[in-house]
């Protein structure tokens, strides 16, 4: 009995302090694996049925809206294309170079409940597919967090709303650089450490500043909802909601940030290597960002 | 005599699978407070109904896969269910004579052990508190004692591991 409490112990103070746990967690997790899969069958072959069970008026719809969203994006992305050139004609001019161009991996959640207390998700691409951590996850609206664990063949994502998740953010309109902590209290952000007068306003967007290296910049990632001056506080108190589907999306896009040759480089790959299942596309996940 | 062993180290090994899987199947919000240690009670179980041969240390293996199911630091589960099941391992002698519902309020007292460990390691690691819905499970759990009592039991004999 002591020996096990003390190998728990060991192994908690290991895992916390040095992180030097990978291989056993790793092995174990690929133990764990098929339950995940299991347990996430329920909602796999309750979506299946939905498909099966959709009537030919209701596709229809759903089609002509898609290709109505799909003309406006394609719009919108012709113009992207001379708009990145532009910017990056300009930079070359100043000199300073910029990381453009990403490769992306689209990845399942697997519907597995984690520890209730921690904004987790498990999503079905792991180390084998080159999954990193520290990785960006994104779904097609904003930011949703960061790889936090690779295994073999899963990789867990810990989301933005996570109250040990930071994310060094500015403010869409005038640049204000600040940093988004998650709450863990519903799907709530709060910037940490505003200036009593500075300029933030409900409803204004934040985007990713790329300082912390982690994050590409200029993704977006929550929407200010509101603004507070309490007399007894020296900051303000901002609190913002996430843009991206926390709770609701399935598919979640993994970002590889590419240096501008190897971006060219993984273009041309992504367009051969069209292997069926293998779900790389090209380096147009880029979202938003007003020009 | 050994065929009887190793029969039921494979029912003991399959409830606990099942205990992990009903541990990590989606549920919605509402409901994620309220779901049973479901792996700490079929633990137990064992340790009251095979002392002998499930203990400290299956509670110590289930525990760390445990912990990598859900995502948690290992060790987190590890150590509250090695202790629990050590605490039903000594006193199963006694307790397997209680009725049910005395019986079940003493698995209350370590499903409640358990979650106070795990919510030691929780603080002494700086993580984020959980509330007060934290302990609702240990009411559910309590509830469902009796049944999960009585089902695990007529598998167990029907398995005859017992």
């Amino acid at each position: 009995m002591i020996l096990a409490a003390l190998a728990a112990l060991g192994l908690i103070v290991a895992d916390h302090r040095y992180q030097h746990l990978g291989a056993l967690r790793a092995t174990l997790a690929v133990m764990v694996y098929p339950l995940q899969v299991l347990a996430d069958l329920p909602v796999r072959v309750a979506r299946k049925a939905q498909g099966r069970l959709a009537d030919e008026r209701m596709l229809r719809e759903q089609n002509e809206a898609m290709r109505r969203e799909n003309l406006v994006l394609n719009a919108r992305l012709q113009q992207l294309v001379a708009l990145e050139s532009e910017n990056m004609r300009l930079r070359d001019l100043l000199g300073s170079s910029f990381r453009i161009g990403e490769r992306v991996l689209i990845a399942e959640i697997l519907a597995v409940d984690l520890d209730p207390g921690r904004r987790q998700v498990v999503v079905n691409k792991g180390s084998r597919s080159g999954v990193f951590v520290g990785q960006p996850v994104l779904d097609a609206n904003a930011v949703m967090g960061q790889v936090v664990r690779t295994n073999p063949l899963s990789s867990t994502v810990l989301l933005i709303t996570d109250s040990e998740h930071a994310l060094p953010v500015e403010v869409n309109r005038n640049g204000l650089r600040t940093i988004a902590r998650g709450t863990g209290v519903g799907q709530d952000l709060e910037l940490l450490h505003i200036p009593k007068n500075a300029d933030v306003r409900v409803g204004d967007l934040l985007v990713t500043s790329g300082m912390g290296g982690r994050f590409p910049r200029g993704y977006p990632v929550a929407r200010v909802t509101g603004v507070r001056h309490d007399p007894d506080d020296p900051f303000t108190v901002v609190t913002a909601e996430p843009t991206a589907r926390l709770d609701r999306s399935r598919e979640v896009l993994l970002v590889w940030t590419l240096s501008p040759e190897s971006a060219t480089e993984a273009l041309g790959e992504a367009r051969s290597d069209a292997a069926p299942g293998s779900g790389v596309t090209g380096p147009d996940g880029r979202v938003g960002g007003s020009p | 005599m050994s065929e009887a062993l190793v029969r039921g180290t494979w029912v003991v090994f399959l409830t606990l699978v099942v205990a992990l899987f009903l541990t990590i199947l989606p549920l919605p919000t509402a409901g994620e407070d309220l779901r049973p240690q479901w792996v700490a009670m079929t633990l137990i179980f064992w340790a009251l109904a095979l002392p002998e041969r499930v203990g400290v240390f299956w509670a110590f293996g289930t525990g760390l896969v445990l912990d990598v199911a859900s995502g948690t630091l290992l060790g987190h589960h590890a150590l509250g269910l090695s202790l629990v099941v050590y605490v039903a391992v000594e006193l199963h002698a006694r307790v397997r004579i209680f009725p049910l519902w005395q019986q079940a309020l003493f698995v209350w007292v370590l499903l409640i052990l358990e979650r106070l460990l795990a919510l030691w390691v929780l603080g002494a690691t700086g993580q984020p508190m959980p509330g007060l819905a934290y302990w609702a499970s240990t009411f559910v759990g309590l509830l469902l004692w009796p049944w999960l009592y009585v089902v695990l039991r007529d598998l167990s004999r029907r398995a005859g591991a017992v």
